[in-house]
């Protein structure tokens, strides 16, 4: 079932929270919420879900086009999992996948056994088999986060919105999460929202990514077509890490008048060659200040030599190797890759 | 390491030899202080306590036991049974929906609500009573309609079910409003988007989880209801067998010399309140029970 929002604004006081904002998220497809926090993400997945009012003057919300803008959140179908769980405290594990259940009006609701059945397997689909009489505070935060999905999805919602999922989660448990949550998708093939903030996060799970900031939408995509076709200065950063490098330090070096617009140019740091310092070299030089070869990747920290600026620079550690560099050796800079943007854009 | 350190400080170091620690005071100090409490304790809480048990039975388990058989006596607990039974359901209804509203929502005029919800704590008790007596006296505002149409509310048993229920009404809410705020909103959320009604919300998910706060409220309430002197006073006319609750009728036993009937009465009323503190430790250590798990 697809989702449709047409033009939600939003404000709190004098802060505005979503400023006119248009949301499509495609039948079946896995869909990221991507932005820094207060960027009105989380306010748009709870008026999707109907636990918050959109400001009168706002667009309709349809759900594969039937209009569910003036339907309570309890009849639209959708299945909510809280960042911070939300779970029932004085409740099982079995009892809180129930409730969805048990709340039904008599007419509607299953008989007990088969909502028993249907825990089991919720539960199972969940990976947590046998944990059905534990209480809430008895199970790791990873353990939770599956009770509330299973509890979600016990309703047969017809959408699911999840609030920053692994946001409480360490980094490990994070990881195999995601993962999971994508398998599990690619199972089940429900229609999913999810907010985050974890711009890895969305790169890695999602089909479509929306990137949010300041209340408006910066762009949808799909995660290759946003992370290298990036629309605005906002997004190239948001994505990863970036060298912006400034007209008065590429004058020199760099002759391209198209790119001196904005005077500013775009680079990622595993973007850019080194190579050994030749005499005669007329592109970027610049003088190595700091090497951390931790991790897969070495990072170097080099000072561009006319123009005083620092430029973080990544490589793998086999180049490193193989360039033998040291503190203070001067190198000869490459740009494979970067970007510039012709308007202006305060970042 | 720990030896060397005592070792340099020997001119404080105590008498007894024992190694000074950072984090504890020297034993006179300790033995001082806890002394100190504990005489405080015997000497205000402890040995009144004794008193009232020891008048009550001195001349005897008879005599003790004969003071309830009194029609007057068992009138005025009957009567404070009533105004306990009246106000403290009343106030859990009141202190369940203003705790609700102050702790879910926010809007206009919310902090003067927590303030009223905080004045019959504020006055005192006296005033309480008086200002119904100013309200429904014979003298007062409705006095006239009232007398008119032969409603008895001052120095009659709805003036005192009032006051009571006036002088209790903050113990219910001001126990909850801190809960319902510290637990926030989104189970109820969660139970909403699972499509639960507001009933389903109430009984299902919000009333579980405040259960041990309310409780604790209703003891507390129901404590001082039977145990509220000033207010009820002011309003009741102190007739006998009619409008006389257990603290009114020891006031008036214990003017008429009647020490044994006063005694007898109050212990009533101490036994009330050494019942409640059991109860309230009980209920304080199920609701850390219920945290820890």
């Amino acid at each position: 079932m697809s989702v449709h929002a047409t033009n939600i604004r939003k404000t709190f006081g004098a802060f505005t929270a979503l400023g006119g904002v248009d949301l499509n998220v495609p039948a079946g497809k896995l869909v990221a919420l991507l932005g820094p926090s207060g960027s009105g993400k989380t306010t748009l997945l709870r008026i999707v879900a109907g636990l918050e009012q959109a400001d009168p003057g706002s667009g309709p919300i349809s759900f594969h086009g039937e209009d569910v803008t003036n339907v309570p959140a309890g009849k639209r179908k959708v299945g909510f999992v809280f960042q911070h769980y939300a779970l029932f405290r004085h409740m099982t594990v079995f009892e809180n996948i129930a409730f969805g259940l048990k709340v039904r009006p008599r007419r509607d609701r299953p008989p007990a056994s088969d909502i028993a059945d249907r825990v089991q397997k919720l539960l199972k689909l969940v990976q947590l088999e046998g944990l059905d009489a534990r209480f809430p505070t008895q199970l790791s935060g990873g353990q939770r986060q599956r009770v509330a999905l299973a509890r979600a999805l016990a309703v047969e919602p017809k959408v699911l919105l999840l609030d920053e999922p692994f946001g409480a989660l360490d980094a490990k448990v994070r990881k195999d999460l995601r993962r999971w949550l994508r398998r599990f998708h690619e199972e089940i093939h429900l229609t999913t929202l999810f907010v985050t903030h974890d711009q890895e996060e969305a790169l890695e799970i999602a089909d479509e990514v929306v990137i949010m900031n300041q209340a408006k939408i910066e762009q949808v995509g799909t995660p290759q077509e946003v992370y290298d076709r990036p629309a605005s200065p906002f997004v190239y950063q948001f994505l990863g890490n970036v060298n912006v490098l400034r007209a008065p330090a590429l004058a020199p070096t760099v002759g391209a008048p198209a790119l001196m617009r904005d005077g500013q140019l775009y680079v990622r740091p595993h973007d850019i060659g080194v190579a050994p310092y030749v005499p005669g070299f007329t592109g970027l030089i610049a003088e190595i200040r700091s090497i951390h070869a931790a991790g897969p990747q070495a990072r170097l920290t080099v000072e561009q030599l006319p123009g005083r600026e620092l430029i973080e620079v990544e490589l793998s550690r086999a180049e490193l190797v193989g360039l033998s560099l040291n503190l203070n050796d001067r190198v000869c800079l490459r740009l494979r890759q970067s970007h510039s943007f012709n308007d202006d854009y305060e970042i | 390491m720990a030896a060397a350190v005592t070792s340099s400080l020997p001119a404080v170091r105590p008498p007894s030899g024992a190694p000074l620690r950072a984090t504890h005071d020297p034993r006179w100090v300790r033995w001082t202080l806890t002394g100190l409490a504990l005489v405080f304790l015997a000497f205000f809480l402890v040995l009144p306590l004794a008193a009232v048990f020891g008048e009550a039975l001195r001349k005897g388990a008879g005599a003790y036991f004969a003071a309830f058989k009194d029609a007057d006596a068992l009138a005025s607990v009957k009567l404070t049974l009533i105004a306990a039974l009246v106000s403290v359901p009343s106030n859990v209804v009141f202190g369940v929906a203003a705790a609700w509203c102050i702790a879910k929502y926010s809007f206009r005029g919310k902090s003067l609500l927590i303030t009223l919800i905080d004045l019959p704590f504020a006055v005192s008790p006296v005033i309480s009573g008086l200002i119904y007596v100013l309200v429904f006296g014979a003298q007062g505002w409705f006095g006239p309609w009232l007398i008119e149409h032969d409603y008895k509310i001052i120095f009659a048993v709805p003036g005192i079910v009032l006051a009571t229920t006036f002088v209790t009404f903050p113990f219910v809410a001001r126990e909850l409003i801190p809960l319902m705020q510290a637990q926030g909103s989104e189970e109820e959320y969660a139970a909403i988007t699972l499509g639960a009604n507001g009933w389903q919300t109430f009984w299902r998910v919000t009333l579980p989880n405040i259960k041990w706060g309310l409780l604790y409220g209703v003891i507390l309430c129901n404590a001082r209801a039977m145990g509220e002197f000033g207010a009820v006073s002011v309003v009741s006319g102190h007739i006998r067998g009619e409008t006389n609750t257990m603290p009114l009728h020891v006031e008036i036993l214990y003017n008429e010399y009647n020490f044994v009937g006063a005694f007898a009465v109050a212990s009533l009323l101490a036994l009330l309140a050494l019942v409640t503190l059991v109860l309230k430790s009980i209920v304080e250590w199920r609701h850390a029970q219920a945290r820890a798990v």
